[in-house]
Order: C-alpha cells, then structure tokens, then sequence
C-alpha cells in the first residue's frame, strides 16, 4: 500500500505515468543558519587580512550628494599618514579621479545595478589596492542610506556623513543606517546660516535611534571641525592597533 | 533594494544545502526576521520567487516569522518590547532605548523531499 496516500491501486496510471510519482515525503531540516553567513565571511577575511597588516578601515555612508567625496578628499590633503581610497558607484570613476588628484591611490568599484558594497567587492579592491601597513583605507560606499546598514565590510567603523541640508529629521527617517554608525558626521556646517537647520533636534535624533553614537560638525569647506575629525581617525588607529601607533 | 540581494544569497545556500544534506528540492522556508532588521518582509517575499526560479526552491512556500526585539530604556532601565527603533519606552516614554538584538536574519528551517 502506499504510505503516502493509503491507496492500494499499483496498476494505476494518470496520464500514462505511474500513480506512483509523489515520490518521498517530504521531511523537515533545521538549519539556523545566518542570511548573511557569506558576506559575513568575507567581510571577516577583510577584517583579519587589515588587522595583519595595521590599516585602519572606515567605512564612509551617506545620502547621495552629502558631500563625502568632498570631505575625503579634504581628509586626504590634510591626513598627515598614507592612505587609500575604496570608491563606491554605481557607474563612472568621477570620484576616483578626484582621488588620485589628493595623490592617495584609489580603486574604484562600480556595482552595476547594485545599491551597495559588500564584502566580497572590497576584497578584491583591497587585493588590488594593497593599503600599506598602518594606513588608513577610506572605504566610499554607495550614497544610499538604506542598503549598505545591512553589509559590513570588514571595516573598524561606520562613518556616516549627515549634511545639513538633508534636513534634521533624516534620523528618524533613516534609522537602521544611523543605528549602524559609530560616528556621525554632521557634514556642511558653513550653510547653517542660511537654513533653518536645529541642531539640538538633530543630536536629539541621532541619539534616539543611537545613543553611543559619536557627533561631529564639520565643513570640509572651511576647514572648521576637520582637526576634530582627523584626531578622531587618529584616535581611532590608536585604539584598534595600538603597536602601530607606538611604532 | 537589498532584499534582492539576499534572496541570492539565500539561493547560494539552499543549493549548497541540497548537496550537503542530500535533499532534489525545497518546497519551504522558514526565514526568522527580526523587527529591527534593515530588512522588510513584504520586499523579501517579492523578491523570493524570481530568484528562486530555476534553483532547488523553485515554487517554493516561504513563512516569515518575526521574533520580538527587546530593548533597554535608558531613562528608567526598564526592558521592555520594542517594534521598531524609533519606538519610545512603554513604561516612561522615554526616546533613547539601547536594542538588544532583533536585527536577526536566519533561515531557521526548510522543508524538503
């Protein structure tokens, strides 16, 4: 008799095929596996192959048009240690160049379609770029506040550059990045005269979707906060390697 | 939108799966979302039945459960449930709460033959 249904018909036949063809039934299998296991191990790979080597990575998320290239390549000019660059885009190696203009080598990425760097990507970029022991390799991701929460890359932080044109409310509006983020960037600081831009609300919100996040303002135009943001990225390079520093 | 780029990933893994565990096909998933995830369910569940055309899942029936986040309020360090990250403390109204997890994203089961 057959186990699956209970019929004891052998001969019989539907559409010429054995009545026979359920085959197996079907069983059930634990996995508890993670969604992002592959990312993950490669972003793991990045993070050990940085740590032999001493590079600080940071990974630098934003809104399209916040600035970051800008303030990268202002970082970059006034950064006295070497650096790279890993640029994000989706097409054109516009803020490469821009790169290479400051003389840090940069490797730009182009995802296509894509809306996000993973760990795969900046693998590959990293093997081409080859950041010197005890640099510091800015990673550019793609300007896009949604997907790029969900990849970590190997880096040491999330950097996110807020500028204040976008409005003190994208916080709230955009939680999961901000949530993500071990400093925020409060980018454009030489436009606040001409907006109505409130900062205490700005802090406020930053900090209710992620009180131990870092703020800092800066206008990588005028030059204001730029001291504070590189002893940030010195600082940093202290605390994740310390022999380098001592060296 | 990422969604599309973990329902790939997902793919990659019940292939492997099937080799492994010596399974022909998977006729459903059980995925374990949490609500503090960056991930939304209605665009994952779009993306599920394209991807996983022409794989090992392909029909497949996909179940999303969502486990509760729970958070800590930093006002009065009651814990408590939390649905989403701009969600204020029940007990003091408070806006700053620090989660504890529920930014999970597992494939907890599937069902095969």
């Amino acid at each position: 008799m057959c186990g699956t249904c209970g019929c004891g018909e052998g001969d019989l036949r539907i559409d010429g095929r054995p009545h026979h063809h359920h085959g197996p039934a079907p069983r059930e299998v634990e996995l508890h596996l993670d969604l992002m296991a592959k990312n993950d191990a490669h972003a793991a790979g990045n993070r050990a192959a940085l740590a032999a080597r001493g590079v600080l990575a940071l990974n630098l998320v934003s809104s399209p048009g916040s600035g970051k290239t800008t303030l990268l390549v202002e970082t970059l000019k006034a950064f006295p240690g070497p650096a790279t660059v890993i640029e994000g885009d989706q097409q054109t190696s516009r803020d490469a160049d821009r790169i290479r203009e400051t003389g840090a080598p940069a490797v730009q990425i182009n995802t296509g379609k894509g809306c996000h760097l993973d760990a795969h990507m900046v693998g590959h970029a990293m093997n081409d770029l080859a950041p010197p022991p005890g640099s510091v390799l800015f990673i550019e991701n793609v300007g896009n506040l949604v997907c790029p929460a969900l990849f970590d890359l190997g880096e040491a932080a999330k950097v996110l550059v807020f500028s204040v044109t976008e409005g003190e409310d994208k916080p709230l509006k955009y939680p999961d990045m901000f949530a993500a983020s071990d400093l925020v960037l409060i980018a454009k600081a030489d436009l606040l005269p001409h907006l109505d831009f409130d900062m205490d609300t700005a802090r406020a919100n930053i900090r209710r979707v992620n009180p131990k996040a870092e703020i800092l303002l800066l206008s990588a135009r005028t030059g204001a906060g730029m001291a504070e943001w590189l002893g940030w990225i010195t600082a940093a390079q202290a605390r994740l390697h310390p022999e380098t520093a001592a060296g | 939108m990422h969604e599309i780029s973990l329902c790939e990933s997902l793919r990659e893994i019940l292939e492997e799966q099937a080799v492994q565990q010596g399974f022909e096909k998977v006729t459903r998933v059980w995925l374990d979302i949490g609500p503090l995830s960056c991930v939304e369910p209605e665009a994952l569940r779009f993306g599920f039945d394209a991807v996983m055309a022409g794989s090992v899942a392909e029909g497949a029936a996909l179940t999303i459960e969502q486990p509760p986040a729970r958070a800590i309020c930093l006002a009065c360090g009651a814990e408590v449930a939390v649905t989403s990250r701009l969600s204020p403390c029940p007990d003091c109204g408070a806006a700053e709460l620090r989660p504890q997890g529920g930014d999970t994203l597992k494939i907890r089961k599937l069902e095969v033959v």
